[in-house]
């Protein structure tokens, strides 16, 4: 296997560094990852290396079974690498303990899924507060940041409406709500347009653009390669190695 | 349950409190079928039961014996001009309310004086009262027996149970008769020893000394040994076996071990019921878990830990069998008032028994719900996530 080609320029910043203001926000080293089938192991990460610079705005693609649905997994803590390194905001997370990674996840990340993952009988606004829940938010301050936030999407009129009340285009609204509540160094998107007709896609990616201008970071994957190229950076992966990264 | 258990024992204390815990009870009793052996009916007299020797013995050999209380029973009709009570007259001594703990409630009881010279006065039961002077106040008034005629002089308190202590000595079931109360002296003057019972058409006839002998004992913790002692006495004077001896503090006895058996075999249907109603929650739990796979999947993105999922789940199940909980004590507060109120049973919520069975559903939430929430907790975030 060839070493995967790295595109990205350097960062100015030692690779070895802690994070710093400068330094990159993720850090893959060399990450892999396998999975037990039955006696067979099939490998869907081999050997990653990738940085990923604050502020960037980031779009995975590839093919079925390439390893992005793997690698965001990885990036979300919610898998553990079978080998190699994974520094997030210059920890590495490669090595922890579940209820750190839960508090990983918690503090430093937010998620947008495909089928927007809103808890039923939930509230919209209690809907983006979870998060904050589990961070031991006082209860005032959680009421008072949710509904900033459902503000900031546009939301404000539909507080106490349950999910299965809104559009999807709303829920996913609500979903990125929610990502942002505990203001993540990173957030994740798994197909975040992926359930959503055009116009409503496309006021998903114009709040993404405006996150970007705001400076967070955000990691998208996506089959869709309009979306993709409305981000600022493009990965293509291929049988679990980088095939290409982009910089616009 | 409970409740009407705690009633029921209740009741029994009752019973022996009436009968006295320090007293013991001797009855005459006809000797079994198989020695009654006459063909000549009509002359035979039936000797038997307890005598004045016994009582003397008892009286004067036993220790710790406080007073023992001497008493004849004759069934007979009581007459008001027209108005008939068939009654069983108790001739006995002054000290019969203190010793059997039963008072006079209005008028008196007959005294030394009395009984000295054999007056012909007497005490009523309360039922009888009601039956024989309907209208009229009887204290001061006559009643007629046979062809003797008594003055009332007092009038009994009600006793609470009196089937049971004063079980007629040979008919057995039937409804109590009340008493009426005599001296004991004028019972035996006008009476004598020899009894003619009217019994099935024909006449029967019968010596009996004494029906009743009630012992009170100084100590009540000296009752069971005196009561050996009395048995004893009994047993070498007596070739038949024609006296029965009651222990109240031993019916007490059987009482509560009684109640310990009914206790037992309730606690362990709710015991069984507690179980049953467990994995009950525990299927529900694991039911629930599994539909909410996805909600546990993105609570575990979202920061929560498996200590937090467990929490949820056991709090969940806790609320689930709280609330079964408090619908019981409701039930079990609201069944035993409609069993006392239509049964007529006499039931007693301890007060500590609601508590115990709210706490008790609480725990059993916990417990059963502790496997669910466990299960939830394990789950692989990725693989929640991806449920349907």
């Amino acid at each position: 296997m060839s070493p995967p080609p790295n595109l990205a320029p350097k960062p100015p910043a030692s690779a070895t560094s802690h994070a710093s203001a400068t330094g990159p926000i993720v850090r893959l080293e060399k990450l892999r990852k396998t999975y037990q089938m039955g006696g067979t192991s099939v490998t869907a990460l081999s050997g990653l290396s990738l940085e990923i610079l604050a502020g960037e705005y980031l779009a995975i693609m590839g093919p079925s079974g390439c390893g992005k649905s793997t690698l965001l997994n990885l990036l979300g803590c919610l898998d553990r690498p079978t080998g190699g390194q994974y520094f997030l905001g210059g920890q590495d997370v490669s090595d922890l303990d579940d209820d750190a990674l839960s508090a990983i996840r918690g503090a430093r990340l937010g998620f947008v899924f495909q089928s927007y993952n809103l808890i039923q009988q939930l509230s919209v606004v209690e809907n983006i507060e979870v998060p904050l829940f589990y961070q031991d938010c006082p209860e005032e301050q959680a009421r008072q940041i949710a509904t900033d936030l459902a503000r900031r999407v546009g939301l404000e009129t539909r507080l106490d409406h349950k999910p299965f009340e809104l559009s999807g285009g709303q829920q996913q609204r609500v979903a990125i709500a929610r990502a942002l509540a505990n203001d993540p160094l990173v957030i994740l998107a798994d197909e975040a347009t992926g359930n959503l007709d055009s116009a409503s896609g496309r006021e998903i990616l114009d709040i993404f653009d405006d996150l970007r201008q705001q400076g967070k970071t955000l990691i998208m994957v996506t089959h869709d390669l309009e979306v993709g190229e409305r981000a600022k950076r493009l990965i293509r992966l291929r049988d679990g190695e980088l095939e290409s990264d982009l910089r616009k | 349950m409970l409740a009407i258990g705690e009633g029921a024992s209740f009741k029994a204390q009752e019973i022996i409190k009436t009968l006295g815990s320090q007293n013991i009870l001797l009855r005459s009793q006809k000797p079994g079928e198989e020695e009654k052996i006459s063909n000549r009916r009509d002359n035979y007299v039936l000797e038997y039961g307890l005598t004045n020797e016994d009582l003397k013995r008892i009286r004067n050999t036993i220790p710790g014996v406080e007073t023992a209380l001497p008493a004849r029973v004759i069934r007979e009709y009581v007459w008001n001009i027209a108005v008939r009570v068939d009654v069983d007259i108790v001739g006995t001594l002054p000290d019969y309310p203190v010793v059997r703990n039963h008072q006079v409630a209005i008028g008196r009881f007959f005294n030394q004086a009395d009984l000295d010279a054999a007056e012909t006065v007497c005490v009523l039961g309360t039922e009888m009262v009601q039956k024989l002077f309907p209208l009229d106040e009887p204290l001061g008034k006559d009643v007629r027996i046979g062809e003797n005629y008594y003055r009332v002089i007092g009038i009994m308190e009600p006793r609470t149970t009196g089937a049971f202590s004063e079980g007629n000595l040979e008919e057995a079931g039937g409804a109590p008769r009340d008493r009426m109360f005599i001296p004991l002296e004028t019972a035996r003057h006008r009476y004598g020893e020899v009894l003619f019972r009217r019994r099935a058409g024909s006449f029967e006839s019968e010596r009996v000394a004494l029906h009743e002998i009630t012992v009170k004992v100084v100590k009540s913790e000296d009752v069971i040994p005196v009561s050996e002692a009395i048995k004893d006495v009994l047993e070498k004077n007596h070739k038949k076996k024609d006296y029965a001896v009651v222990v109240p503090l031993e019916l007490l006895k059987k009482a509560e071990e009684t109640k310990k058996i009914f206790n037992l075999v309730l606690g362990s249907i709710a015991a069984i019921s507690l179980l049953v109603g467990g994995i009950g929650i525990m299927n529900i739990m694991l039911a629930n878990v599994t539909e909410r796979t996805r909600e546990i999947g993105i609570r575990r993105a979202l920061g929560a830990r498996r200590k937090d999922i467990t929490t949820q789940f056991v709090i969940e199940s806790v609320i689930l069998s709280a609330s079964g909980g408090l619908l019981g004590v409701l039930l079990g507060v609201l069944i035993p008032f409609g069993v006392s109120h239509f049964a007529g049973m006499r039931t007693i919520i301890t007060p500590g028994s609601p508590i115990l069975a709210f706490t008790i559903s609480g725990l059993i939430g916990v417990v059963f719900g502790l496997y669910p929430a466990l299960r939830a907790a394990k789950m692989d975030p990725v693989e929640a996530l991806r449920h349907e």
